[in-house]
């Protein structure tokens, strides 16, 4: 369906680059009108992005907007683009998030702001196309072509240590898809060898049924590459570092979008593509998961500078990301997509704010504030909302996501949804111990106390977030109903071919599921295709 | 033709000569000298192009050889200016001071 | 009219959204601001008293099953299907009326205790926002919307304790018992995830009617679930630590919140859950046990306290211990009863503490205060008969109640003798402590200084009508529950039967009919004659004249007696005076252990393991590098003998 034959997600998806483009023939002097064009074309993007979400067809599991053009047909390459209920979320989220970083960055940026402007607009592009891409080729291009202007953001405009910090992310992440190439070039040959089908089409590529232990394998290789990304336990430290030293609309974008490319990578492509495996490794994976949670609670607990408390906050709240979605039920897997939406508006909001502490005093120590609610009261009351989100606050949208996924997570075995329900009070510790530090008692350093408080555009930035943060909380059925039967599809795609896979063999004891008869399946349904 | 020298005298003569030329190519540091091996090397080539020619009854080595010849001699005339310009940067035309690519 | 349900939670949240948004962005007037306040509570106790009335035109069994008014669904996932949905019965619209009733006067109050605090637009909007989320809690018809309520009482606990944020002491307590109540909200997300996995819903309705499906072990394990949730919230052993420092908020919010509502949200929960607990008797025991046992802890921490409101506080722990003592026995709507006359007496009681601080320029220490019974008089009376209730005096609301409390400790199948004899004790102490109070602070000579002293007045009328208005309640609230034994009838009780189940009924009866026979039969008492609950009665009612009489020896008649006894017995009177060291016990075992932890997880583990060896393989790679660049050698004649070699070997290998 392309609305009327307009292919719209074409265009959604390479707006931005038109845009970079255009921004290449304005002078770099004329800043003031680079900083306000590149916020119009990410706030037109944002609004050419709606119709997606408003002519989504809730009724109907497979993808939408489809285009399928051959690319390069010798090697069985198309430009395969389509979303579903699952990407669809996502996608406004990459949207939505551009425009606030935009907004963010206004005095932030001191120099080189045309470079900073079309770097931001190709990563945005690169984004989209990793959450539309149905093509394995296509999407690892556009996987790596979202390492590039991430790398130039944190190397050129960063803190102190940038360049390690850029290196480290650069390198360790590319380590991971490199490994992910092998596997996809290996799916590729072996597909084409059972089928003689030789396409790197991945719905295609979703009925082939490999050899237990090649799955895994390769399960393991993609997983690799996702796990990094996530970040999971052991593999997050490379996220610290890049925080830190990213700028502040660096920092929102990659803990708001990027990570959840990781995440987004799951669920379209490691465990569909390798069912049997993915069942097999939801124990690690699991448990990986809930060590994220409360290691990297405990961790951001004890931390003195603010952003890396944040990142190593990012850390926790991925872990249930990733504990809901290897559940394998409904509420789990709705919970983990849920949640990484919730994940990018609060985080994301929480980098906003820190940054524009930051812009304020220079420093990001927490012992170099205290008192600050007495001489900012508007940005307290901002800051409390969005640290009340992170903790999953009742009313708020981040408690719809954990509470969903710890039930989920509960369902699928006791003993992880009480773990991980543990996490729920760190986190109230953590936040509100930093909070306190750094919002209440008595003035403890006199410059805090000429800090003024939020200004016209910092009160934009923040202003839709905390809209988002009670709409997604008060009122979640809004976006369920986009995504419901996507991941019900999801979820009985997995469950039917992994069980198909496992007759052969002997049967994998995979984890519980006891709701069956709970959750409404559905037959898949045809895809909406169009050439 | 001649009764007992075979063509193979001649391929000989030519692998003996190339040889030199090779090693010489490899162990002398002057590089005028380390040209002159080259010289060598081709003129051994031509030696085999001839004999080979002549052995076949065919016009295509002899051809091939005034090819031989005026590459050797354009090459010659680039490379000696080439080392006059070198020995205006370096001082010295020995190749081991002509390093830059060292790690 | 009872559909209208919704607008009583709703009436407070818009007070709270125009006083938050409105009122401090365009710094409104304090009038508009407590007017929009308080109005918005008036409505909300006007609709829960009309949805009573209407109520009560029903049916008694139908009161029970009216159906539950939704608003819209809120999360549905699966087979999991939750709605912002109210339930009107019995139960909820007493606790509701409860709410909105004494909260209605405890803000008229402070708009008169709050005047000159710069931060009152933000008062008044925490404090509304508080009875939303509290009617939120009591009015829900599903577990999940429950804790909405649960939580966000929790939030604007947070909110209030820290509300003078500038100052250490009080933010430090906010966060902990935001803290402390998550511990708590830990076991109850767990008894949710139980339920919901075996019964595939949570609303009241499924759940209660689907119990009887459940194994005694899950059952079990639900249940205690839900207690340490509501351990949590109403500050029983181990989670009450955060109730005393809650002090450190306004006093009036240590009246509504800390007295009247959200600390009896946990009692609430059980009687709810009747059905479910009465089907688990090791969880009721436990439930009785740690309740007892809290009473009389916390009676014995309130003995020693100065600051009045500390006595206050550790006497509220006390009380709903009671409480769960109450429901943890099956008296079900006894435990509810104690909650209603509680909210009376004690927000009576700290709303006293207010004004007598206010009377005593800003003093709290009762060490120096003394004597000011003339001086403040409507504060004095007031206080008395609070503290004459609390006391458990006949013919005031908390006679009744705790009366009920210790017949049913002693006399229900669930009951046990030791639990009589631990609440008698307690309620012994309880007497001492707050004649204590009333003594030291209100008789006497005057011990503060003369600064203080020249200032020493009663309370403008704005807070003096809500003393007077709960003091009045403290009297009449009880003679809704007289028990059958002196001749009256439990209507309370009786009002909530449909609800919470008959079970103590049982045992009154009896004990109703051999009055009844003893009486019929001439009064010729066959020997059967002694009405226990009477005796019980009678025992109570003297334990309470003993305390009072002790308090009297020792603080009026010979007030230097305390501290010679405090000489004597120093080493137990430093225990108890410093709170047994509970606090610092947490402080060694939870809090500094968590740390070191994630310390150790950060330094150790995260910088020293894992980057060290990200680190590793960066090195690595810069040391193979390091060692193959050394094959670039620069010279040309390397790379030409490399290229003659090689050629060689192609060759060799072409030729055979």
């Amino acid at each position: 369906m392309n609305l009327e034959g307009f292919p719209i997600l074409t265009a959604v998806t390479f707006f931005p680059l038109a845009g970079a483009i255009l921004l290449l023939f304005v002078p770099k002097a004329k800043e003031e009108f680079l900083k306000w064009m590149a916020l119009g074309i990410s706030l037109v993007e944002f609004v050419i992005s709606l119709p997606l979400f408003i002519y989504f067809n809730e009724g109907v599991a497979g993808m939408q907007f489809v285009e399928r053009i051959p690319w390069i047909r010798e090697w069985g390459v198309t430009y395969f683009i389509g979303v579903d209920g699952i990407s669809l979320l996502l996608i406004l989220l990459t949207t939505f998030l551009t425009v606030l970083c935009i907004l963010s960055s206004w005095r932030s940026v001191g120099r080189m702001v045309k470079e900073y402007m079309i770097v931001f607009l190709i990563l945005e592009t690169g984004m989209i196309g990793v959450l539309v891409a149905l093509d394995l080729i296509l999407f690892y291009v556009f996987w790596e072509v979202t390492l590039i202007p991430m790398y130039l953001i944190i190397g050129v405009w960063g803190g102190p240590r940038r360049i390690y910090a850029a290196i480290k992310f650069f390198l360790y992440t590319m380590a991971g898809s490199v490994l992910m190439l092998v596997a996809i070039l290996a799916l590729y040959f072996l597909h084409g060898k059972i089928t003689g089908e030789y396409t790197f089409d991945v719905l295609k590529l979703y009925q082939t049924v490999l050899p237990i232990n090649t799955q895994y394998l390769m399960f393991a290789a993609f997983a690799l590459a996702f796990a990094i990304k996530v970040p999971m336990f052991p593999f997050h430290t490379w996220l610290p570092d890049a925080h830190v030293e990213a700028p502040t609309a660096g920092s929102v974008i990659l803990a708001g979008v990027l990570l959840k490319l990781g995440t987004y990578g799951f669920i379209r492509f490691a465990i569909p593509l390798f069912p049997v495996a993915a069942f097999k490794a939801a124990p690690i994976i699991s448990i990986l998961a809930l060590i994220g949670i409360i290691y990297g609670a405990l961790v951001s607990m004890m931390q003195d500078d603010l952003k890396k408390l944040v990142a190593f906050s990012s850390v926790s709240h991925l872990g249930f990301v990733m504990l809901g979605m290897f559940a394998f039920n409904v509420q789990g897997v709705q919970g983990s997509i849920y949640q990484m939406l919730n994940h990018g508006v609060s985080t994301g909001a929480l980098f906003l704010i820190v940054g524009m502490v930051y812009e304020r005093r220079h420093t990001r120590m927490i012992a170099d504030f205290g008192g600050l609610a007495q001489v900012m009261p508007v940005f307290a009351t901002f800051f409390m909302i969005v640290a009340l989100s992170s903790i999953a606050l009742p009313g708020t949208n981040g408690f719809v996501g954990e509470f969903l996924i710890l039930l989920g997570a509960f369902k699928a075995n006791n003993v992880y949804g009480i773990l991980g329900a543990t996490g729920v009070i760190l986190a109230a510790v953590y936040m509100l111990w930093m909070f306190q530090r750094v919002m209440f008692g008595a003035i403890t350093h006199e410059e805090n106390r000429a800090l003024k408080d939020l200004n016209l555009r910092e009160i934009v930035t923040l202003v839709p977030i905390i809209i988002m943060i009670v709409w997604m909380g008060v009122y979640p059925t809004f976006f369920f109903k986009k995504m419901e039967l996507s991941v019900q599809r999801f979820l009985y795609d997995v469950k039917a071919r992994s069980a198909a896979a496992t007759t052969a063999a002997p049967p994998e004891s995979g984890p519980v599921v006891i709701e069956q008869e709970h959750d409404t399946m559905i037959q898949p349904v045809t895809e909406q295709e169009k050439e | 033709m001649f009764s007992g020298v075979t063509p193979i005298y001649f391929l000989f003569v030519s692998a003996v000569i190339f040889a030199i030329g090779a090693v010489g190519v490899l162990i002398r540091r002057n590089a005028i000298v380390i040209f002159m091996c080259i010289e060598m090397m081709l003129s051994a080539v031509n030696l085999t192009l001839i004999t080979a020619s002549h052995y076949l009854q065919s016009l295509d080595g002899v051809l091939m050889v005034f090819f031989v010849m005026t590459v050797a001699a354009a090459e010659a005339a680039v490379g000696l200016a080439i080392f006059v310009l070198l020995f205006r940067g370096r001082g010295t035309i020995k190749v081991d001071g002509i390093n830059l690519l060292k790690w | 009219m009872i559909e209208l349900v919704w607008l009583i939670p709703l009436f407070p949240a818009i007070g709270f959204l125009f006083n938050g948004l409105i009122g401090r962005w365009f710094n409104l007037d304090k009038r508009i601001v407590s007017w929009v306040a308080c109005f918005a509570l008036g409505l909300s106790f006007l609709f829960s008293i009309l949805i009573f009335f209407a109520l009560l035109k029903l049916s008694p069994e139908a009161r029970a099953v009216v159906p539950d008014r939704v608003l819209f669904d809120w999360i549905v996932s699966g087979g999991l299907k939750t709605v912002v949905g109210y339930k009107v019965d019995p139960l909820s619209i007493i606790m509701a009326l409860v709410v909105s009733g004494v909260s209605f006067f405890i803000h008229i109050y402070s708009v008169g205790y709050m005047h000159d605090d710069p931060g009152y637009t933000r008062y008044f909007a925490f404090l509304n926002l508080f009875v939303f989320m509290m009617l939120t809690l009591v009015l829900a018809n599903n577990f999940l919307l429950m804790f909405v309520g649960w939580e966000g009482v929790g939030l604007c606990s947070y909110l209030l304790i820290g509300f003078w944020f500038d100052r250490d002491a009080p933010a430090n307590a906010g966060k902990k018992a935001f803290v402390v109540n998550r511990v708590g909200d830990f076991g109850f997300l767990l008894a949710m995830f139980l339920i919901f996995a075996h019964l595939g819903t949570l609303e009241f309705n499924g759940v209660f009617d689907g119990a009887h499906s459940l194994d005694i072990v899950t059952v079990t394990l639900i249940t205690l679930l839900l207690f340490v949730g509501a351990a949590g919230k109403s500050a029983q052993i181990p989670l009450y630590v955060w109730l005393p420092d809650a002090m450190e908020g306004p006093t009036p919010v240590s009246s509504l919140i800390h007295a009247a509502t959200m600390v009896t949200s946990g009692v609430y929960m059980i009687a709810r859950c009747n059905i479910l607990y009465t089907m688990a008797p090791v969880s009721m025991a436990t439930v009785a046990i740690v309740g007892a046992a809290t009473a009389i802890f916390a009676a014995s921490m309130g003995l020693l306290q100065f600051d009045i409101k500390r006595v206050l506080a550790y006497s509220t722990i006390s009380q709903l211990g009671y409480m769960f003592l109450a429901v943890g026995v099956g008296a079900f709507s006894a435990g509810i009863f104690h909650l209603m006359a509680h909210a009376f007496f004690k927000g009576l009681l700290f709303l006293g503490a207010g004004s007598v601080m206010h009377a005593m320029s800003g003093e709290l220490d009762m060490r120096n205060m003394g004597g000011i019974w003339k001086k403040t008089p409507i504060t004095f009376w007031t206080f008395l008969i609070a503290t004459l209730a609390i006391a458990g005096i006949p013919g005031f609301a908390g006679f009744f109640s705790k009366d009920e409390i210790l017949w049913q400790a002693f006399s229900s199948s669930h009951g046990h003798v030791y639990l009589w004899l631990v609440g008698a004790v307690a309620a012994g102490m309880t007497a001492f402590y707050m004649f204590r109070l009333v003594f030291v602070t209100f008789l006497g000579g005057c011990r503060a200084t003369d600064e203080v002293k020249k200032h020493i007045h009663e309370s403008p009328s704005i807070m003096t009508v809500p003393l007077i208005v709960l003091a009045v309640l403290s009297v009449i609230g009880g003679y809704v529950g007289i028990p059958h034994v002196l001749g009256g009838r439990n209507i309370f009780h009786e009002f909530l039967a449909p609800v919470l189940g008959g079970h103590p009924e049982g045992t009154a009866h009896a004990a109703f009919s051999l009055v009844k026979s003893a009486f019929a039969s001439g009064g010729a008492a066959e020997g059967s004659g002694i009405n226990m609950e009477l005796l019980l009665m009678g025992v109570s009612v003297a334990i309470a004249i003993i305390g009072i009489g002790i308090a009297f020896y020792l603080y009026i008649l010979k007030p230097e007696v305390p501290k010679r006894l405090g000489e004597r017995l120093k080493i137990l009177y430093t225990i108890v005076f410093n709170k047994y060291y509970v606090d610092e016990i947490y402080e060694a075992c939870f809090v500094k252990s968590t740390k070191k932890l994630g310390t150790f997880f950060w330094r150790e583990f995260d910088d020293g393991v894992i980057d060290r060896s990200v680190n590793l393989v960066g090195g690595l790679m810069l040391w193979l590098g390091r060692v193959l660049r050394r094959i670039q050698t620069g010279r040309v004649q390397g790379y030409a003998l490399g290229i003659i070699l090689g050629a060689v070997i192609i060759i060799i290998f072409l030729i055979r």
